[in-house]
């Protein structure tokens, strides 16, 4: 939605100034005012890599109204762990409408703060830290938090050139090593992110979904196996795509994305990570009227598609 | 021959930053400088303090001063918002934001009043020399309408006064003082930081390079002539005991919510800087005759802070643990059934 656009600039600086921070975003129809009082998934693409200069972001996927309260939490843990925006898109359809669910569960898992380091920590350092220094390798840097009694907490940090020290620097091989470890993190999180959940009988077809198209492919998939047509199913839950997505089409002669936005934004973003052999079984579905998408909006193009001789 | 400490002991030399990068003559340097005085001074612990700028040569200058405290450069007039997430955070940190009148009067003029709409608790300098100096000398929105451009260009514009903004918005403190008068913007600041709430000083702090000539208003000669201060200022911190040895009736003593003292010693007119439609008059009339007036235009020590008002708890976030955080179980529960 509009509001979004609007935070692009603090998105980039809290990226590269690496400052934990969960942004929802409720996904409703553009470009600009749009259709304000309507749905879309289509700030999927733009919001993965938000702000300018080379920002990516980890962007979680709830599909239902349950995985809207649980990405909720984790979100806030994958913040305070990768120390960078976590944008969790939901949508108005699941946003703000009416929906049945499970009773949610009590939070029993800790907070996961991350990093952190203590005065404790920093005496056994004995002060010897780098606010953006790689330590451990995964890209994820230790910080302090304002306020921490220790000669050696305090540190400058900026949305301009740093390095190591949080030293504003120009210097062109601190600046690449900077930024290759921040592509390192988020490789990092992309492992910790959720998993897609996958349903799979075996069939030559597949289907990709993400976010409330989900209740839809549900209802499509019990009106396709009615007519014979058995469609295995993936729901993509985080950006960046996990490995398992290129496995899933590895698995199938054809794989549909049903989305709902104009441009195949997922589509797209699949083909992209998908290795050149497979890209040719990607075919796209889309739905962009600002109204949720309907099973009939998936099952007439897929059968259309599939009766056309490949 | 051991080093003069301040109260939380240490020397004046801890409260120093990294090497200026602006022009030599900045009135911005000298501003830093003024900052240093004041922080050793008031014995401001560097792990406490969180130093806050936007974008231009103004938001630089963090860097420059007390070089083991908390800093963030963040984006171009949005100074206001990282001051104010970070200060909800954390209530027991001094924040002081460095802002310019590029980053102030345009681009975050939104966030400027709406920080002081909410009484932020929070020091915001904005260092003020009516041009954009990194873009190479354009008109801000502080330069006064007439003034001229170092290559001849007469602003054309009406200008925004800081101070003047501030009042109309009834921010709980608001000054002005020059960049090259250590000995008021010294004590401001010291005020400001001790005042809880939003206090705005601008400061005006010509511009070498684009902004000192003939023509200007904002340059060395021109502040010079035409400064034209209220008050003399001076701090008492609430470290030091009180000795007001003036004939009554010549000082105003305004005190803080923290037990400080600022001792105001009239100089000409009898200026109430407790009474807002005074001081706009003041700046009105200056304005009028072509004077800048400076000195502490307005003070109101009773208006709630920001972290009050929305009742954040003393304690900063980091040190909640998570039985304060996380709600119970019959909470959730009662939470739950709401929604059956």
């Amino acid at each position: 939605m509009s509001c979004i656009s609007l935070m692009a600039e603090f998105s980039g600086l809290a990226y590269y100034a690496e400052v934990p921070v969960v942004i929802f975003d409720i996904q409703r129809i553009g470009p600009s005012t749009g259709l304000p009082t309507r749905t879309s998934q289509a700030d999927l693409g733009f919001v993965y890599t938000l702000s300018h200069g080379d920002t990516k972001h980890l962007v979680l996927l709830p599909g239902t109204v349950e995985e809207c309260y649980e990405f909720a939490r984790d979100a806030f843990d994958h913040a305070d762990r990768f120390q960078t925006p976590v944008f969790v898109l939901s949508d108005l359809d699941l946003g703000m409408n009416l929906w049945m669910t499970p009773e949610f569960k009590y939070p029993e898992k800790k907070f996961d703060r991350g990093k952190v380091l203590a005065k404790d920590d920093l005496e056994k350092l004995a002060g010897e830290w780098g606010r953006y220094r790689d330590v451990d390798g995964d890209g994820v840097t230790y910080r302090t938090l304002p306020g921490t009694d220790h000669p050696a907490a305090g540190y400058f940090t900026r949305g301009s050139g740093h390095d190591e020290m949080a030293r504003y620097t120009e210097g062109a091989d601190a600046y690449a090593r900077n930024m290759d470890r921040l592509t390192r993190k988020l490789e990092t999180a992309r492992h910790e992110l959720p998993a897609p959940v996958v349903d799979e009988k075996g069939s030559p077809i597949g289907l990709i979904a993400f976010g409330s198209t989900d209740a839809a492919v549900v209802e499509a998939r019990q009106a396709l196996d009615e007519k014979g047509k058995n469609v295995d199913y993936m729901r993509v839950r985080a950006l960046p795509l996990s490995d398992e997505v290129a496995r899933f089409v590895a698995r199938h002669e054809r794989v549909y994305v049903v989305e709902q936005n104009r441009d195949g934004q997922l589509f797209d973003l699949i083909r992209l990570a998908l290795p050149a052999a497979l890209v040719d079984r990607m075919r796209s579905i889309r739905h962009y009227n600002g109204q949720p998408i309907p099973a009939g909006a998936i099952i007439e193009p897929l059968m259309e598609q599939e009766a056309v001789p490949t | 021959m051991s080093a003069t400490v301040n109260r939380v002991g240490l020397p004046r030399d801890a409260y120093k930053g990294a090497a200026t990068t602006l022009c030599a003559g900045c009135g911005h340097n000298s501003i830093t400088n003024h900052m240093i005085k004041a922080l050793y001074e008031l014995g401001v612990e560097p792990h406490m303090l969180a130093k806050m700028s936007g974008i231009g040569c103004s938001s630089k200058t963090p860097a420059y001063f007390v070089e083991s405290a908390h800093g963030f450069n963040g984006v171009h007039g949005r100074m206001p918002a990282l001051t104010t997430g970070a200060h909800l955070a954390n209530r027991q940190l001094i924040m002081l934001g460095v802002s310019g009148d590029g980053d102030t009067a345009s681009i975050g003029l939104g966030q400027f009043m709406h920080m002081i709409r909410r009484n932020v608790d929070c020091t915001y300098i904005i260092e003020d020399n009516g041009t954009y100096g990194l873009t190479k000398g354009q008109f801000s929105a502080t330069a006064d309408l007439g003034s001229v451009q170092k290559k001849g260009g007469v602003n054309t514009f009406q200008p925004i006064d800081p101070c003047a903004v501030a009042l109309a918005l009834g921010c709980s403190f608001v000054a002005r003082s020059f960049s090259g008068d250590g000995k008021q913007v010294v004590p401001l600041i010291k005020a400001a930081i001790a005042h809880r709430g939003t206090a705005i000083l601008d400061i005006i702090s010509p511009c070498v390079t684009f902004n000192d000539h003939d023509g200007s208003t904002k340059s060395y000669s021109w502040v010079k002539d035409h400064e034209e201060s209220i008050a003399d200022v001076s701090f008492i911190p609430f470290f030091e005991e009180v000795h007001v040895d003036y004939e009554p009736g010549t000082v105003r003593d305004v005190r803080l919510h923290d037990g400080s003292h600022i001792v105001l010693k009239k100089l000409g007119e009898d200026h109430d800087p407790t009474d807002r439609r005074a001081a706009i008059q003041v700046i009105e009339e200056g304005r009028a005759e072509g004077h800048l007036v400076t000195g502490l235009l307005y003070v109101d020590t009773a208006m709630s802070d920001f972290a009050t008002t929305e009742h954040i708890p003393e304690q900063p976030l980091k040190d909640l643990g998570e039985d304060e955080l996380r709600l119970s179980r019959d909470d959730f529960a009662q939470f739950m059934s709401e929604f059956a």
